[in-house]
């Protein structure tokens, strides 16, 4: 698409977004939000970035395959499990760093879990995405 | 100890294409110092063995249901340990030189040690579900050596047949093992022996049938043999290791290891010595038949498993005793007659007899360690083999039948006779003959494992009371199941009905070598063309393939259309059926009281659903449909469902963008084509679905709401899960599992979705020759 306004508009609102979708992943713990839905925030700005620059661009921007994207997501949500068998607890137990002296509550197995279903959402929804975008 | 021993076989198995990396074409002796020492820890477990002792050892599986992995040693798991790892060790070292410069010699390597795990605990295996595990386990293996070399056709089908033949006796296996855990109340297979007989309880019949028929799919009884010689396009090591010396014995371990609880009944002692007798003529008729050197060595190998198990089915002592006898020097002959017999081909390039000759000067060792096998195999005085077949006259000369099984027997070894002398023999001295290759000697990797074994069989020949004491009383007392006793083997063979025996089996086997080109010729003529269970697993796969196909192609047409309407009429009888049964329909329907807003939400959702219905073209209709979407969350935003009405927006966002992106590629301006009853039809699967999912949920809504749950997340999720929103909490920690699960659908879908499109665009050939998936038809 060549819209002058829309390309001139794209790198400032898809950074916007992507963004915005770390800060819901990041969010959903406590107030609405999650990897499901910062995921698919991330994939609505992607494909903004594809009308505006072109599928290529997008590619390029990802780095690797869309489905690697996500293939990296369900093993980082299913390693995330894994830490709990090595203190003893059942797989997929929700392990926590709570150090005393500092409020942060952040590094933990379901944070990374949460990413994991984050990544997995973005991939494989852009990989839809940028095939039919393609396909011309 | 000893499940460490067994699960690090898998570990090593992982890392042993890396370890070949490393070590190149040293890789064959570093990696046989494994099962070497696995050999030598099995061997501190003799003395105590011989003594009666037992071991045992057990980790929690899946307690509740009494699944343990659960390991036992004793007299029979033992010895099967031994020659599992003993040849296991001589097997790696000889792969280092047979499979030298192979591509995938790394992974060959890896699959032989995953085999050796899987052996290993299939033997040493208590509880009967880890024994089916490790069973299966080995088919798996077994149909990944025999496919090794996957890009030829005919060894893609031996590997498939392998697997189906062996893996499906052993689901028949599971069936009976079920039942033997019903019919005694314990998955451990000590605790089941310890309590005697099964043969009164109403189950026996089914158990022993089921447990036979993994047995004798395992172990290539007739006919059920087809599967083993079309093995042999496995690599050599393969053949000598999992198809003769260990995994096909494993049928008749599971035989002797349950005979003190299935045996001794007239069921067992009809049923196994017909089977095995019948598997002993037969698979020594066709070996006969064969001019490889492998496939002739594969059929004696079917007709040694039919002798095992007709011997088994004897249940004597002498009968035991003569197994446990003939299972060691057997694994031995014949492991070094496979091993020769790669040599042989690595060297000249064939392994057809007839092509074979006079390769005693060129290859001296190898000729030796042939002999030596061959002679045991031969059964002559002063190797291990004449000493199992003198037991083995001594059981069927002492038994009921006695006039029929000493036929069968002696025909049966005086065959086995004729191709050990045509493998042995015939390929080694003679007329020198040209072969593809300049024949010379082979590397230490490919005669030091034959040599050993040879010389093994010999060296407990000769000094019987050895092998007598240490394995095969323990063997023979495990099968038992009480203590059996036998005079000492004399290493002088003595005057008795079964020498005599013994000179008969020699003197038909040599008149049947002097003539063995004729009997070939007349048993081809005979066997030409005839149809049999190999032929016939071919056309039991092709009908399968055939119904799947068929089924396949009735049901996934690939058009949308019939598959929502599946869907939706099978939804509206499953509602529906109950409801009109049961009569719940409301009584009464009241009006909530709600603002006035709530009211313009529900109209707008009522709207864009008509909107869609009278919608003339595809656009239209999408954007009705986003219309309703977006309405819906809006009333999830409403009723304090935010997590619910975001991901419903965002949803509804991206369905507009994929959508536009496929309706790029489709005509837009498709207008309903549908005629009045078609529409109709619809309509009416479309009403009833609503009106039963309304009257669900009215009927739902009217009982009080179940807030056990919500309360228990509510109570727990900060405090246990230290976090606030319950519905991500529920989702990334009480409930992570199912998330997990839904996400690896989340990327299959894209997968597909990918492959779909790809077909489309003509990237991807679609598999099969059906023609490419028409989905244009199922969206207009």
């Amino acid at each position: 698409m060549s819209s002058l306004i829309l390309r001139t508009a794209v790198p400032l609102l898809v950074s916007l977004m992507v963004v915005f979708s770390i800060f819901v992943l990041f969010r959903g713990h406590n107030l609405p939000g999650g990897g499901f839905v910062g995921g698919l925030i991330a994939a609505s700005g992607l494909a903004v970035y594809m009308i505006a620059s072109g599928p290529a661009a997008v590619r390029r921007a990802l780095i690797i395959h869309p489905i690697g994207v996500a293939g990296i997501g369900i093993l980082a949500a299913a390693l995330s499990g894994v830490l709990a068998l090595f203190v003893g607890g059942p797989y997929l137990t929700g392990l926590w760093w709570l150090p005393d002296n500092i409020d942060i509550k952040i590094v933990a197995t379901p944070v990374i879990f949460d990413i994991g279903v984050y990544l997995t959402v973005v991939g494989s929804v852009a990989a839809i995405a940028l095939e039919l975008e393609e396909w011309r | 100890m000893i499940s460490q021993a067994v699960l690090t076989c898998f570990a090593l198995a992982l890392f042993a294409p890396f370890i070949h990396q490393l070590m190149r074409s040293h890789s064959g002796w570093v990696l046989a110092i494994f099962p070497a020492s696995l050999f030598v820890h099995f061997l501190g477990y003799v003395p105590g063995v011989a003594a009666g002792e037992t071991y045992r050892e057990a980790m929690p599986w899946v307690e509740t249901w009494g699944v343990y992995l659960s390991f036992y040693v004793d007299g029979l798991s033992l010895v099967f340990a031994l020659l599992i790892t003993g040849i296991g060790a001589l097997i790696i070292f000889y792969t280092g030189g047979y499979l030298a410069g192979h591509p995938h010699q790394g992974r060959f390597y890896g699959f032989m040690l995953a085999f050796m795990g899987s052996m290993l605990g299939l033997v040493l295996a208590d509880n009967l579900i880890a024994l089916f595990v490790f069973w299966e386990l080995t088919s798996v293996t077994s149909f990944l050596l025999i496919g090794f070399d996957h890009q030829r056709e005919r060894a893609r089908r031996a590997a498939i047949q392998a697997l189906f033949v062996t893996a499906g006796g052993g689901l028949a296996m599971l069936a009976g093992f079920v039942m033997l855990g019903a019919a005694t109340g314990t998955m451990e297979m000590s605790e089941i022996l310890a309590g005697g007989s099964l043969s009164a309880h109403r189950l026996y019949m089914p158990i022993l049938l089921l447990v036979l028929a993994g047995a004798f799919t395992k172990s290539a009884q007739v006919p059920f043999h087809f599967w083993l010689p079309n093995a042999m396009e496995a690599p050599t090591p393969v053949s000598a290791y999992l198809h003769s010396a260990t995994m096909v014995k494993a049928g008749v371990y599971l035989l002797a290891r349950m005979s003190p609880a299935l045996g001794g009944t007239d069921l067992w002692a009809t049923i196994l010595p017909i089977f095995g007798g019948a598997t002993l003529i037969y698979g020594t008729l066709l070996g006969l038949r064969q001019t490889d050197l492998k496939l002739m060595l594969a059929y004696t190998t079917v007709a040694s498993l039919g002798l095992l198990v007709m011997l088994l089915g004897l249940g004597s002592e002498y009968a035991l005793l003569a197994a446990a006898l003939y299972l060691i020097a057997h694994s031995f002959f014949k492991g070094a007659l496979f091993l020769v017999a790669g040599c042989v081909d690595h060297q000249t390039g064939t392994r057809e007899t007839v092509r074979l000759g006079g390769l005693m000067r060129a290859m001296p060792i190898t000729a030796f360690a042939a002999l030596l096998a061959g002679l045991s195999m031969m059964g002559i005085p002063f190797f291990f083999g004449f000493l199992a077949k003198e037991v083995i006259y001594e059981a069927t000369a002492y038994a009921d039948n006695m006039w029929l099984l000493t036929t069968v027997a002696v025909v049966g070894n005086g065959l086995m006779f004729t191709i050990a002398a045509l493998v042995a023999w015939g390929p080694f001295f003679g007329r020198r003959m040209e072969t593809p290759k300049a024949p010379r000697e082979g590397s230490l990797y490919l005669w030091l494992g034959p040599l050993a074994l040879a010389v093994l069989g010999l060296a407990f020949g000769a000094y019987p009371h050895i092998p007598q004491d240490l394995f095969v009383t323990p063997v023979a007392s495990a099968i038992a199941g009480y203590e059996v006793h036998h005079a000492t083997f004399p290493t002088i063979p003595k005057m008795g009905l079964p020498l005599i025996l013994s000179g008969v089996t020699v003197a038909f086997g040599l008149f049947i070598f002097l003539i063995a080109g004729w009997v070939r010729a007349f048993l081809n003529a005979a066997g030409q063309r005839m149809w049999g269970p190999d032929r016939g697993s071919d056309q039991f796969l092709a009908a399968l393939d055939f119904l799947s196909r068929t089924l396949v192609g009735l049901l996934q047409t690939g058009r949308l259309r019939l598959y929502i309407t599946v869907t939706l009429v099978v939804l509206a009888i499953t509602l529906g059926v109950p409801i009109i049964a049961y009569g719940l329909f409301p009584s009464e329907i009241s009006v909530p009281q709600a603002p006035f807003h709530v009211y313009g939400v529900l109209l707008l959702t009522v709207v864009g659903a008509l909107a869609l219905m009278f919608a003339r073209s595809r656009l239209q209709a999408i954007l009705s449909m986003g219309v309703t979407g977006i309405s819906v969350a809006l009333l999830f935003l409403l009723f304090g469902a935010p997590d619910l009405a975001y991901t419903q927006f965002m949803v509804e966002t991206l369905s507009v963008v994929i959508i536009a992106l496929v309706l790029l590629r489709l005509p837009v301006d498709t207008y309903d084509s549908r005629h009045i009853l078609p529409s109709l039809r619809d309509a009416a699967i479309a009403g009833a679905v609503g009106v039963f999912f309304t009257v669900l949920l009215i009927a739902v809504t009217a009982r009080p709401m179940d807030l056990t749950l919500t309360d228990y997340f509510a109570a727990h999720a900060y405090v246990s899960a230290h976090g606030r929103n319950i519905v991500n909490v529920i989702l990334v920690d009480f409930r992570a599992l199912d998330t997990l699960g839904e996400i690896v659908v989340v990327m299959v879908a894209g997968l597909a979705a990918l492959a779909l499109i790809k077909i489309r665009r003509g990237k991807l050939v679609p598999p099969g020759n059906g023609a490419s998936p028409d989905d244009e038809r199922g969206a207009s």
